[in-house]
C-alpha cells in the first residue's frame, strides 16, 4: 500500500498492530481521525496513554483495577468463602454480567503451557495458594477455557489445592441455550448426556 | 459411495482439471510424470483431509501458485455431498462439508472412507514402527472418531510434557506435581487407545490371514502381533520409574506412541525373512483387511485408489485382485497405469463397465 504521507504510514503501521485491524481499517480510522477536529484524536491519546499509565491490577485477585484492592475484592456484600479462578479479566467480565456469583475471583493470567514456555511461575498461581492459606475461603470454582492446557492447569491446580480444607468445583458445560442437540457436537453432546441433572 | 466429480486448481502439477467419474472402474492412464498418482491424491485429500504422500500442505500446490483448491461431489446412496479443500500459502486449511466449514479438519475422517494401495506400501515392511502406527491409526480413525480425538489429545499431551521434560533438564528444576498433571491425562488416554488397538487387531487379524491366505496361494503361515509397554505388567508404574530416562533423554520414552506392528512370516520377522514377492502379497493383504474391515464397520464401501498396480504386481497377484473385483468386492475404484494396452486387455473382460482417461489427451501440452 502506497501512502501519500509518512505520517499516516506510521499511523497505520501501529493501529494495524491491534488483533483483528487490518491495514485497510486502520487506514480509513487514520483518515477517519484526520476528518474530525483535533480534540477527538487528542482525547482518545490522551485515554490510551492514561490507560496505560495508570493502570492497576488487584493486589488479591489480579483483576484490571483504578485502586490496588479492585472493586470486586473491597466490596462488604460478596461472599469471601468462594473464589472462581478464571484465566484472564475478560472472563471476569462475562462471569459479572450473568449477575448469577456473588463471590470473589482469582485472575491466573493464562494457562500453564511448557510448549509457549509458560510454566506455573508465569501465573499468579503463588498469590492464590496465599489466599488460601487465611483458611476463609469454602470453595474454589474452576472457571477456566474447554482447552487442553486448561484442563492441565486445572489439574494442576487441584494438586495444589488438596491440602486445604475446600471444596472444588467446576463449572458444567453443556448445550447450550437455544441450541439445537443435532448441530452440537459430539463431545459436548455425550458429557451432557453422561453427567444428567435431575429435572425441576 | 460414488464420487461424482473432481475439480482441481494449482493442485500439485494441475493447473485446472474438471473431470466426471462413473460410478464403477475408472481408469487413468498416460506417461510418467503426466499426475496420475496426484489425481489419486487428490481424492485421498478430500476423503483424509491431507496428501498420502507428503503430509506438508503448502508442499502440495503448484509450484509458484498461491493456492490450491480441491473439490468433489461424493454421492452415499442417499444423499449428495459437496466436499471442498483449499489452502492458502500461510493460511489455514480450510475444508468444507456442503458448504459448511469444519471447527475442526479431523470430524471429517471417517465419514467417506478410503483406501490407497501403492508401491510405496512395501514401506509398511521396511521402515520403522512410525509408518504401521500411521496405517493402523488410519484404519481406526475411519472408523471410530472418539479414537482418534483421543490420539490427537495423546500425541499434544506428550508434546506439552517432553517440553517440559526440556525445561526441567535445562533449568535443572524439577516438579512433580506439574509432571503429574501431564502423567495422568497421558496414561488414561494411552491406555484407552492401547485398548482399542487391541480390539481393533483381534478383528483385523483374521481377515487379514484370510486375505493373505487368498492371495498368496501359498501355505507358510504369517502373523501380525501387536507390541506395546502397556503389555508390560505394572505399565503405570514403570512410565513413572522411568522419569530419569525420560530427563536425560528430554522425552517420553514410553507409552502407546513406541506402539508397534510385527510383521512374521513362518516365525521370522518379514523384514529380514521374507521375499520380495512374500513382502508384496503380505502388504496388499493388509491393505484388502483394511478395506474389508472398514466396510464391515461402517456398512459404507471405502474408495478404492490402485496405485499402478499393474506394474509392480506379478501377474498371479493382479489376476487374484481382478477376481475380487469382479465378484463385486469393491465399490469404486480408482486405478492408475502408464500403459494403456495393457490396462485394456486386463480390465476387458469385467462385467464392471470401465471408464479410461488419458491425461495427456485431458492436460493439453504434456
Amino acid at each position: 500500500m502506497n501512502f501519500p504521507s509518512r505520517l499516516v504510514e506510521d499511523a497505520v503501521t501501529e493501529i494495524s498492530k491491534l488483533p483483528g485491524i487490518g491495514k485497510k481499517t486502520a487506514l480509513r480510522l487514520v483518515l477517519h481521525l484526520l476528518k474530525e477536529e483535533e480534540q477527538t484524536t487528542e482525547l482518545l491519546a490522551k485515554a490510551l496513554f492514561k490507560l496505560r499509565a495508570e493502570i492497576k491490577y488487584c493486589k488479591h485477585c489480579h483483576n484490571i483495577s483504578d485502586d490496588d484492592i479492585c472493586a470486586i475484592c473491597s466490596s462488604t456484600v460478596r461472599d469471601k468463602s468462594m473464589i472462581c479462578i478464571v484465566e484472564s479479566s475478560s472472563d471476569v467480565m462475562a462471569i459479572e454480567n450473568t449477575s448469577q456469583y456473588y463471590g470473589l475471583y482469582h485472575v491466573l493470567g493464562g494457562v500453564i503451557s511448557p510448549i509457549e514456555g509458560i510454566g506455573p511461575s508465569d501465573l499468579n498461581i503463588d498469590s492464590l495458594l496465599e489466599r488460601m492459606a487465611g483458611n476463609e475461603v469454602k470453595e474454589v470454582i474452576l472457571a477456566l477455557n474447554s482447552t487442553m492446557e486448561a484442563d492441565t492447569t486445572s489439574f494442576y491446580l487441584t494438586k495444589k489445592l488438596k491440602n486445604f480444607d475446600v471444596k472444588i468445583t467446576s463449572i458444567a458445560r453443556g448445550v447450550p441455550i437455544g441450541g439445537e442437540l443435532e448441530f452440537t457436537d459430539e463431545i459436548t453432546l455425550g458429557r451432557s448426556i453422561l453427567r444428567r441433572v435431575s429435572y425441576e | 459411495m460414488h464420487l461424482q466429480n473432481l475439480h482441481l486448481l494449482s493442485f500439485k502439477n494441475y493447473e485446472h482439471l474438471d473431470l466426471e467419474f462413473p460410478k464403477d472402474i475408472n481408469c487413468i492412464v498416460g506417461a510418467n510424470g503426466v499426475g496420475k498418482t496426484n489425481l489419486l491424491d487428490a481424492i485421498n485429500y478430500l476423503c483424509m483431509t491431507k496428501s498420502a504422500f507428503n503430509y506438508v500442505d503448502n508442499q502440495n500446490i503448484k509450484h509458484g501458485d498461491p493456492f490450491f483448491l480441491v473439490e468433489g461431489e461424493i454421492d452415499s446412496g442417499e444423499r449428495k455431498f459437496k466436499i471442498h479443500c483449499s489452502l492458502k500459502n500461510g493460511r489455514k486449511k480450510s475444508f468444507r462439508l456442503n458448504k459448511k466449514e469444519y471447527e475442526k479438519v479431523s470430524e471429517h475422517i471417517g465419514k467417506f472412507p478410503c483406501v490407497l494401495i501403492t508401491p510405496y506400501d512395501t514401506d509398511l515392511v521396511r521402515e520403522g514402527s512410525e509408518i504401521r502406527r500411521k496405517f493402523m491409526d488410519n484404519t481406526i480413525s475411519q472408523t471410530d472418531k472418539i479414537y482418534l480425538d483421543n490420539l490427537l489429545k495423546y500425541n499434544h499431551l506428550i508434546r506439552q510434557r517432553n517440553n517440559l521434560l526440556k525445561y526441567f533438564f535445562e533449568n535443572r528444576t524439577f516438579d512433580q506435581d506439574l509432571l503429574d498433571s501431564y502423567n495422568e491425562p497421558i496414561i488414561g488416554l494411552g491406555k484407552s487407545i492401547y485398548e482399542k488397538r487391541n480390539a481393533f487387531v483381534e478383528e483385523f487379524l483374521p481377515i487379514f490371514l484370510e486375505n493373505y491366505a487368498f492371495i498368496s496361494d501359498e501355505a507358510e503361515p504369517v502373523a501380525l502381533t501387536y507390541q506395546s509397554h502397556h503389555q508390560t505388567a505394572n505399565f503405570e508404574e514403570e512410565f513413572r520409574r522411568n522419569i530419569k530416562k525420560d530427563l536425560q533423554l528430554q522425552r517420553t520414552c514410553m507409552g502407546i506412541h513406541k506402539d508397534d506392528f510385527l510383521f512374521e512370516i513362518s516365525n521370522y520377522p518379514l523384514k529380514k525373512f521374507g521375499s520380495q514377492g512374500q513382502q508384496k502379497s503380505f502388504v496388499i493383504s493388509l491393505k484388502l483387511a483394511q478395506f474389508q474391515v472398514i466396510y464391515e464397520i461402517t456398512q459404507n464401501k471405502p474408495l478404492l485408489l490402485l496405485d499402478d498396480i499393474f506394474d509392480k504386481l506379478d501377474d498371479n497377484r493382479i489376476a487374484k485382485l481382478l477376481e475380487l473385483v469382479s465378484k463385486g468386492t469393491f465399490g469404486q475404484i480408482f486405478l492408475t497405469d502408464a500403459r494403456p494396452e495393457r490396462s485394456a486387455v486386463l480390465l476387458d473382460n469385467m462385467r464392471e463397465k470401465v471408464a479410461f482417461y488419458n491425461m495427456e489427451e485431458i492436460i493439453p501440452g504434456t
